[in-house]
């Protein structure tokens, strides 16, 4: 068992695709870092936080990134938002079998104002485009900085999302929504509260990740597998029918948590009846409960 | 943010392979990149430090990281977060480590 968690995005990159098979666009030697950041006189990395390009995973040609939580929150900057797009759009051009996003970002890099604003939306259009495109685009969320802002957003334009217990998925952050709303909303030290509300856990019960994974490499890398093929089954290729579903279910998702500010309160509405023991089960227990009671797109309640 | 650049001379061991990066910029921490460059013998460094008024603590290390390698024909790029010197010797040890795979 290896921690996906603990791993730097360089180290999650060998771990997920087939060994020796990721060849680096734009690698840290070209040196394409952040000009913005340079002019505000602050550190820059060689590769603006982000590794993009194509590999092989379980044979499949298979297009990546990976966001270094390390380097500002993996927040997304012109550049690392270029990079994004510029894979996605290739994954495209080559026809790529599928594409993994190994996400972990605060969301967009304020220092970059309206450049790092644009490259997020950029980012969610690229990744459409490539659904459009029949190709299968999994989103991976394990990482300690989790998956917030604009690419909270970007995460779930994706086919499917897959967590960990550990992984944190939302729009805004715990300290953004308690230095704007105030702690009594939301206590951002709360640990219990803040994984109650963001944590893969809650994802998969509320519909926003299809598969929750141990945090362990293996899995992640076996639940990617599993979901291309999976996708590719079902046919991968955008529909109107399919953003119907998903608008239903987040319709119903809404009338199910009317009124309710306590994750616990809502994991009881949805018949879970000790809700105070979901944050203790192990992921085999949580699955088999979960499976029960979980909002899925394109099933009734 | 400060530069500084190191050249150190007549090194005995030649680098070779594909460039490396070690290490995150995250506060007290750095990223350490490593190629193979043409510097006639040379092993050239450079750092860009958020850490300003550290340069003879840099060249101490930077004099120590050579002792131990003697590296030549390599060219080392640091972007730091205001790590501690020990921080840096062990990063600088683990990108020639992830290059060479040797040990000094």
């Amino acid at each position: 068992m290896s921690s996906y968690l603990e791993l730097t995005a360089r180290q999650r990159i060998p771990a997920i695709f087939d060994a020796g098979s990721f060849e680096e666009f734009l690698p840290p030697s070209a040196r394409i870092a952040s000009p913005h950041l340079a002019q505000l006189d602050a550190p820059v990395s060689f590769d603006d936080g982000v590794v993009v390009g194509r590999g092989r995973l379980d044979g499949m040609t298979v297009f990546g990134a990976a966001q270094e939580g390390g380097f500002m929150g993996g927040a997304v900057g012109e550049v690392h938002g270029a990079k994004l797009v510029g894979m996605l759009r290739r994954a495209v051009d080559e026809n790529a079998d599928a594409v993994v996003l190994l996400l972990e970002s605060g969301g967009v890099r304020l220092h970059e104002a309206n450049a790092g604003l644009i490259a997020v939306s950029e980012v969610m259009r690229a990744m459409l485009d490539a659904r459009d495109a029949g190709i299968p685009v999994v989103a991976l969320v394990g990482g300690s900085n989790g998956c917030f802002g604009g690419m909270g957003i970007s995460a779930r334009c994706a086919n499917t999302v897959i967590m960990s217990e550990e992984g944190r998925l939302a729009m805004s952050g715990p300290e953004v929504i308690e230095t704007a709303s105030g702690v009594e909303e939301f206590d951002s030290r709360d640990r219990a509260l803040v994984w109650r509300t963001t944590g893969g856990k809650h994802r998969y019960l509320l519909g926003d990740c299809q598969m929750l994974v141990p945090d362990d490499t293996s899995a992640f890398r076996q639940a990617a597998i599993g979901a291309i093929a999976e996708i590719k089954a079902a046919g991968s290729r955008l529909s109107l029918d399919d953003l119907l579903r998903e608008q239903d279910m987040l319709t119903r998702r809404i009338a199910l948590a009317e009124g309710l500010a306590e994750p616990m309160d809502i994991w009881r509405r949805l018949g879970i009846a000790e809700p105070a023991s979901v944050p203790m089960l192990d992921a085999d227990a949580f699955l088999a409960l979960a499976s029960r009671h979980r909002v899925q797109a394109g099933k009734g309640e | 943010m400060e530069t500084l650049q190191f050249r150190f001379e007549a090194g005995n061991r030649p680098l070779a392979g594909m460039p490396q990066l070690v290490g995150v910029v995250g506060s007290g921490n750095l990223e350490v990149l490593i190629e193979p460059a043409q510097l006639n013998g040379a092993c050239e460094i450079e750092v860009r430090t958020a850490a300003v008024g550290f340069g003879a603590t840099w060249e101490a290390v930077m004099a120590d990281f050579h002792a131990r390698w003697q590296l030549s024909d390599a060219r080392i790029s640091i972007n730091d977060m205001g790590a501690t010197p020990a921080v840096v010797g062990l990063r600088l040890d683990q990108a020639v480590e992830s290059l060479t795979g040797g040990t000094p």
